[in-house]
Parts: C-alpha cells; sequence; structure tokens
C-alpha cells in the first residue's frame, strides 16, 4: 500500500479573467478525514470538481494508489473509487431510494433474450448498504420523503456500493440539524476505519477540529499547506486562511454618513433556514458593507427587504415610517433599489437595447398624456448615463449581452439611478468583472454615497469590504454575529464573525 | 513605487477600454449572416417567383385579392400570438377563439327573413355591435387562459391546450354543430367592398397592425412585455407586475382573435364549429418565419407581417403548382419546424 491514497500535484485551473488553481498539491492519507479549508473563492471547491472531473484541469496530474491516472468525467471517477457528496445534491426525487443508489447500472437479470431489471436483487442490495450507513429505511420509499440528512446518507451508501476509495464531502453539514451532525460523523468515522479517505470541506471550524486528522488550507488559488489537527485552533487557521496583504486599491472615501434613515427590527423569514431576527440601522450617505460566508442568508435577507422573499416577522422604520413592502414594486416606489448577485440571471435582459434595460424601472416617469412613452426623454436619461457612468458602448440601441460584465453592471446602476433611488442594495456588486472596471464601479458607490444615498454591499471578498465600507455588518448562519466599523475592520475579525455558528 | 504604477495604469484603463471598446463592437454589414438568418424567407420568395413566371395566374389580379384577404385575416390572429410568444408562452386556443368568435358573430348577422333564423325574434344588429359582443365574449377565455398561466403557474402550452378543447365544446353546445349562414349583405360586402380601390379588409388589418405596433413600441405595457420575454426575474426585480401584463397579452390575444372570426365568417359567407380550425399553428408558424424568437424578448410587427405573407404565399404557390392537398400539410408542417431549428440555432450561435 502507498503512503497516500490519493495525491494531486501542481494542479492549475484557469476561469476567464481569473486564476482559480495555481499549482495546488495535497496528498491525502489512506483511512483519514482530510479537511480542506479556504474563504469563499479560495478554490477548494474548484479543486475537487478538478478531481471528480466535472472541470478539467489545465495542467497538473493525479496520483491515485500510487499510479497516475486521469479522469475524463465524473462517471469515470466514480468508477475508479472517487465518489462526491455534493453541496447541492443531484438526486431524483421521484424515484426509489434503490433506484437513486443504482441509477445508471441497474443489477438486470436475463429473461429469455431480453435483459429486464432485477428488482429483487436491486432492493436486498439496497438494503444493505443502508445497514452500513446505519439508516434502517424501506429501499422502495421515494427518495423525496427523505430529509436532507437522510438524502445525504443515501447518497454516502452509493459511494460505498460503488466501493469508493476517497469520498469527497462538500459542505455536508451545510442544512443539518445537530442531532444528523453527529449521525454523520458517525458514518464518517465507519468509513474511516475501513479505510476510506474523506476529503472533507466545511466551515465551521469546530467541526473540523473534531473530525478531521489533517488539515489543508488554500487561499486564493494556492495551497498554503497541511497541518495535523491536533496541532491546530481556530485562531490559528482563520490567520492562514487569510494572512494576505490587500493588492486591491479602492478609491478616496470622503462621503459622510448622516442621520439613521431605516431602522429594521427582528426580521425573520418564513424560512427556518433562513435570517432570523436581524436588527439593523441605514444611515445617509453611508457605505455598509455586508458580510459572511456563502449561506449566510445575506442575500435572502436584502431581498427580503426588496420585497422578493416574505417576512415571517419583523417591522421596517422608513424615514419615520414602518415601511411595508410586498413585492419589488413597493420597494421602487418607496425609493429602493437592488442590484442582484446573479447578472445574467435576474439582472439584464440580454436580448434588449441598452435604452430598454436603463429605462424600464422606470417608464413611468416619460410618459406623455398617461400613455404615450416619449422617446426623446428615454434617449436623454440613457445618454446622461453612459456619459456619467463611462459606459463603453457603440449606441444606446446595443444589446446588452454584447457588453463586457463590467458595462452591464454599469448599465444595471443606470437603470436604478434613473428612479434616484435613497437606498441601493448591491449584491456581489464586482463579481466576475475586471480590475478596471471595479475600480469604476467603486467610484460609482462613493460618488452617491457623497450625494446622499445609502449603498449596502453584500461582497464575499474580504479586502472589498475592509476597503469600501463606513461600517460592517457580518452574518453567520442566517443570524447578525457581528458589526464592526470600517476602521477597525480587519479580515480576522471579519473571518471571526463570519464563523460564529450558535 | 510599485502600488503608484498600478494606481497609474488603472486610472488610465477607462481611456484605454473606450478606445478598444468602439473598434471591437463596430460590426460590419455581414451578407452572409443576413442571408443566413432569413434563409427560410429567401427560399419561400425564390419558390414564389419561381411560380410567379411559370404559372401567368399567379400575377393575376384575382389570385392577389385572394392572397390579400387571407394575409390580412390571418396577420390579425399572428399579432394576438405574438404577445403570448414575445413573453415565451403560446396560445394554442388560438384557432379555437377563432372559431367562438365567428360563430357568435354568424348568430348576430343573420338576414331577417332567414328561415333557418338562430335567433329568430332578433332585429338587425349593427355589426360594430356583433363585433364587440363576440370581442367581449372571447376576451373571456383570453383572460382565464391569462390567469390560469399567471397565478397557477400552468404552462402555457397546457394552459391553452386545455381551453383548446373547452372553447371548442362551449361552441358546439352554442351553435348545436349546424352550420350557420344567410347573412345580410352588408356583412359579406365587408370582403368584397372596396374603399379608394382597397378592400375593406385591408383596412381592419392596418388598424390592427398600426394599434400593435403602437402598443408594443411606444407604452410600457409594450415595453414590460419584451422585458418579461428577456428576463422573467429581472423583470420582477425591476417592478414589473408580470402577472398583470401576461394577463393582458392573453385577453387582447383573444379579442384579435375574435376580430378575425369575424373577418373570416364574412369572407366565408356562413360559419360552422369548425372555423379557424389549426390556426393557432399557422399563427405561431408565421410569427416564427417572421423573427419572433421562440426564446422570447424579441418580436416585431413589421417581422410579423411579412411572415404572414411568406406562409400564406407558401400555401398558394403549392395549390398553383398542383401539389396535392395532402402535401401540402407535410411541407407545411416542415416550414414549421424548419423555422423554429433556424431561429434556434441564430441563439444557440451567440453562445
Amino acid at each position: 500500500m502507498p503512503d497516500y491514497m490519493l495525491e494531486m500535484r501542481g494542479i492549475s485551473k484557469c476561469f476567464p479573467g481569473v486564476k482559480a488553481l495555481d499549482k495546488v498539491s495535497i496528498k491525502i492519507r489512506p483511512g483519514t478525514v482530510h479537511a480542506l479549508m479556504g474563504e469563499n473563492g479560495a478554490g477548494k471547491s474548484t479543486l475537487m470538481k478538478c478531481l471528480f472531473g466535472i472541470y478539467k484541469m489545465d495542467e497538473g496530474e493525479v496520483i491515485y494508489q500510487g499510479k497516475p491516472v486521469s479522469i475524463a468525467n465524473s462517471n469515470d471517477a466514480l468508477h475508479k473509487g472517487i465518489a462526491m457528496v455534493h453541496q447541492e445534491l443531484q438526486p431524483i426525487p421521484e424515484r426509489s431510494i434503490a433506484e437513486n443508489i443504482f441509477c445508471g447500472r441497474y443489477p438486470l437479470k436475463k429473461v429469455g433474450p431480453v435483459k429486464m431489471v432485477d428488482h429483487k436483487k436491486m432492493y436486498d442490495e439496497a438494503k444493505k448498504l443502508l445497514k452500513e450507513v446505519r439508516m434502517e429505511y424501506d429501499p422502495k420509499a421515494k427518495l423525496s420523503t427523505l430529509s436532507i440528512s437522510q438524502m445525504q446518507s443515501v447518497e454516502i451508501a452509493k459511494a460505498v456500493s460503488m466501493d469508493a476509495k476517497v469520498v469527497i464531502m462538500d459542505e455536508p453539514t451545510s442544512s443539518l440539524t445537530d442531532n444528523e451532525v453527529e449521525a454523520l460523523f458517525t458514518i464518517i468515522n465507519d468509513l474511516r476505519k475501513k479505510g476510506v479517505s474523506i476529503i472533507y470541506i466545511s466551515h465551521k471550524m469546530d467541526e473540523i477540529l473534531r473530525i478531521s486528522d489533517d488539515v489543508s488550507i488554500m487561499r486564493d488559488g494556492q495551497y498554503i499547506g497541511t497541518w495535523e489537527a491536533k496541532e491546530l485552533t481556530t485562531d490559528i487557521i482563520i490567520s492562514k486562511m487569510v494572512g494576505r496583504e490587500l493588492t486591491n486599491i479602492y478609491p478616496q472615501r470622503d462621503n459622510v454618513p448622516g442621520e439613521v434613515i431605516l431602522e429594521a427590527k427582528n426580521l425573520t423569514s418564513i424560512h427556518p433556514k433562513s435570517f432570523k431576527n436581524v436588527d439593523f440601522k441605514l444611515r445617509k450617505g453611508e457605505i455598509l458593507g455586508l458580510g459572511g460566508l456563502v449561506g449566510a442568508q445575506r442575500t435572502e435577507l436584502m431581498e427580503a427587504l426588496f420585497g422578493m422573499r416574505h417576512l415571517a416577522e419583523g417591522e421596517i422604520i422608513y424615514k419615520g415610517k414602518p415601511l411595508n413592502i410586498k413585492h419589488p414594486k413597493d420597494a421602487i416606489k418607496g425609493g429602493i433599489g437592488l442590484i442582484t448577485e446573479d447578472r445574467r440571471g435576474s439582472g439584464i435582459f440580454g436580448v434588449l437595447s441598452i435604452a430598454d434595460n436603463v429605462s424600464i424601472a422606470s417608464l413611468d416617469k416619460y410618459l406623455d398624456m398617461g400613455i404615450v412613452l416619449n422617446g426623446k426623454k428615454i434617449e436623454q436619461i440613457v445618454k446622461d448615463n453612459v456619459a456619467k457612468l463611462s459606459i463603453k458602448t457603440p449606441s444606446s440601441k446595443t444589446q446588452i449581452q454584447t457588453l463586457s460584465g463590467g458595462n452591464q453592471q454599469k448599465v444595471i446602476i443606470s437603470r436604478w439611478l434613473a428612479n434616484d433611488p435613497d437606498i441601493l442594495i448591491m449584491d456581489e456588486p464586482t463579481r466576475g468583472i475586471d480590475v478596471g472596471a471595479k475600480y469604476e464601479i467603486y467610484q460609482i458607490m462613493v460618488d452617491l454615497a457623497k450625494q446622499g444615498k445609502t449603498i449596502i454591499m453584500i461582497s464575499s471578498e474580504m479586502s472589498e469590504l475592509i476597503g469600501m465600507s463606513d461600517r460592517i455588518l457580518v452574518m453567520c448562519d442566517g443570524k447578525l454575529t457581528g458589526e464592526i466599523s470600517g476602521k477597525e475592520a480587519t479580515q480576522e475579525n471579519i473571518m471571526q464573525f463570519a464563523t460564529k455558528f450558535n | 513605487m510599485e502600488k503608484k504604477q498600478l494606481r497609474k495604469i488603472l486610472c488610465n484603463l477607462p481611456q484605454s477600454l473606450i478606445k478598444g471598446g468602439i473598434i471591437l463592437n463596430t460590426k460590419k454589414f455581414d451578407i452572409k449572416k443576413f442571408l443566413v438568418d432569413n434563409a427560410i424567407i429567401f427560399i419561400l420568395l425564390l419558390m414564389v417567383c419561381y411560380v410567379g413566371i411559370t404559372q401567368p395566374n399567379f400575377l393575376s389580379k384575382n389570385n392577389f385579392s385572394n392572397v390579400s384577404i387571407n394575409t390580412a385575416i390571418r396577420f390579425i390572429i399572428a399579432l394576438g400570438v405574438s404577445g403570448c410568444l414575445i413573453t415565451k408562452g403560446t396560445d394554442l386556443s388560438a384557432g379555437r377563439i377563432v372559431g367562438l368568435g365567428a360563430c357568435i358573430v354568424a348568430t348576430l348577422v343573420q338576414k331577417a327573413d332567414y328561415s333557418d333564423k338562430f335567433f329568430p325574434k332578433l332585429g338587425d344588429v349593427p355589426l360594430i355591435v356583433a363585433l364587440l359582443i363576440a370581442v367581449a365574449f372571447c376576451c373571456i377565455f383570453g383572460l382565464i387562459n391569462g390567469l390560469v398561466i399567471s397565478f397557477f403557474k400552468v404552462p402555457p402550452f397546457i394552459a391553452t391546450l386545455g381551453m383548446q378543447t373547452i372553447v371548442y365544446g362551449i361552441c358546439l353546445v352554442y351553435t348545436g354543430a349546424s352550420p350557420i349562414g344567410g347573412f345580410r349583405s352588408e356583412f359579406t360586402s365587408l370582403v368584397s367592398g372596396k374603399l379608394f380601390g382597397i378592400p375593406y379588409l385591408f383596412y381592419f388589418a392596418l388598424i390592427a397592425g398600426v394599434f400593435m405596433w403602437f402598443l408594443y413600441n411606444k407604452t410600457r405595457h409594450g415595453k414590460y412585455m419584451y422585458a418579461i420575454g428577456g428576463n422573467e426575474v429581472a423583470a420582477e426585480v425591476s417592478g414589473i407586475n408580470v402577472n398583470f401584463t401576461k394577463i393582458l397579452i392573453y385577453t387582447l390575444a383573444a379579442g384579435l382573435y375574435a376580430i378575425g372570426g369575424f373577418l373570416l365568417t364574412a369572407k366565408a359567407g356562413g360559419a360552422t364549429v369548425n372555423a379557424g380550425y389549426g390556426y393557432e399553428l399557422e399563427a405561431i408558424a408565421a410569427c416564427t418565419i417572421g423573427g419572433v424568437s421562440t426564446n422570447g424578448g424579441v418580436g416585431k410587427v413589421s417581422g410579423i407581417l411579412v411572415g404572414v405573407l411568406v406562409f400564406e404565399l407558401l400555401k398558394v404557390s403549392m395549390q398553383f403548382l398542383g401539389v396535392d392537398t395532402s402535401y401540402q400539410y407535410i411541407v407545411q408542417g416542415i416550414v414549421i419546424v424548419v423555422a423554429v431549428a433556424l431561429d434556434l440555432r441564430k441563439y444557440l450561435a451567440k453562445k
């Protein structure tokens, strides 16, 4: 038996404009739980997707059980004995547990010349497998009747059935209750005893320190190092995760935060797993950063403020009056704008022109006789914005999808500026935007704040939060866990709050 | 030192991007792309030219008048369907609603002395009133389509497929499945009659076309419609009342079908429950040929007119060439599928 079950050597992977992985090498010992840690975007999931054949790596090699292997796709990985329990499971909910386990490789029996699925064998084997993951459940039950943790167990059973030697678990506990986590850990311990290596991705420090043998840390697509878990503490991990200098440049912030214009009290989502009991205040002319790890429910909170999601409880006092928002149009009328995280999915109208994209949320302003749209007025506002935000486009009739990400983002900012909002929520405003355009967007944010508008910026980039915010709120697991003034913010104290589970 | 340099580069970036950006985005007119994008129209026009040369009667006044009447009716129906298509929906109940409109109108415009009169005691209903009654009834079914699609989130394909059958049933109940004829001459002369040498029917189509062009290009409703087709989630985020807009689109569509039914009855001189049968497919095909994208957000009134005209010419050309009716259906079906395939190809090429 070789010393290592799996070695990844010099793995690099580029996405357009970003080097997601830069010569990453890790070694996984047999029969251990190997935790992989890092900030959002450090490259953990990308590395695992390369291993599992979902992404093609640009360079590097994988040594599995002492031999170099090439993995063409995830099916190939599964047959070689590498399995992955996804962050978002991809089961077939309306079919039985057994069918989900054996999907694509059903046991067959021959009836005359015809091969048929051997249901009896399938159910019997499924039952055995479920027992191995300590789940006594009818294999004929529909998968949709299970809880998420049970579905995860089914996924693990599937991995076991394929005789997996390496099981990748990407945030397996993110939606589990404490009891379910315990059950999962029992299964993990069983697997470890059988000599299976588990690669465990999680942000939860206490879990990592409890369950793992080795911890590897990544930062900005680079491998930082591997340590034995017993040598580590939460503080050491955090310092290794964030230990880098600020390399981005931010404009001078000369806006002055003024009086409170909005006060949110006890905001609680109708979904039990989403945000709860959140209180915060917004000041005129400030840039408020909203930090946290992926899944901290920051986007959900802001979408609720904008009327896209419903509140079970809570009150919003806006300009001294209670504000009742049921639909985005109520928020827009009240002077709130939202630039969504997913520019393509919920921001731009790809096939429509720049002019249509800018004017769509404020058409009421350009009416003649209450009905007819005044083309000249629209053209004027579009021209003003194109000039003001220096949007690079050949004409206002150009389809927005032909522009670069940064310019698309500026068009969406123009859409809201045309409405003259008092509060502009920007969810990951610089995601997928090149460095030069980023700077311009930061400058626009500062200019707006100087005009007395309030900006809420959700960001997963630490340096952006620290570089741009007057004040930073940090969320973890649906709760507000901390507030830091922009001057005092450091990557360490943000990370402390962002990982403050319970 | 290094930071200073970086800052300098960053500050100069916008300028360099302006230069780069405009050069990059300026596209030359691409003849090949133009031909490929409009391939189906060119092929059909070539065919029309061929028929025109080989069959002298094709260019006769009579045939011209026949084509223009058919085009006018189908254009109005296609305008109705176009709104549904632009918002990524469809309306399969179009043909049957045309039929219902036709039957309602037919029962209201019979001669006073006609022996088999549907409403024996009914006097002479003014034509405009007959039309409005048909429009009102048809709009109810369009409204239901819109409500079901918006609030119950039933896919438009299914919702309107169900409505197709429902409306057919209602039409059967209403007419008792018997044909209705014996119209007043002022009604049938809508087709034969002319103003300034142009058939009356043409004016109906013109008014409908101008109205819809205005609606699509000059009003909020039109902008909202394109926005919903372009990206429904983004439309919601932009404060658009998506449900209301869709309901309006489906209701208005049904109103247009009623007008189509009215004209169809005038042209045919009688109405049966089978009036308008299959018109929804012709309308969808015409829209697609005319550049209304099944991916939503794209479509122009002028394009729809071209689409209807081209499809109508295709049918007439086949008649002139003596193609058997059965084969005509096969060709029409192929053209529909090819048109959609070419449309999607345009979309895929962009990706």
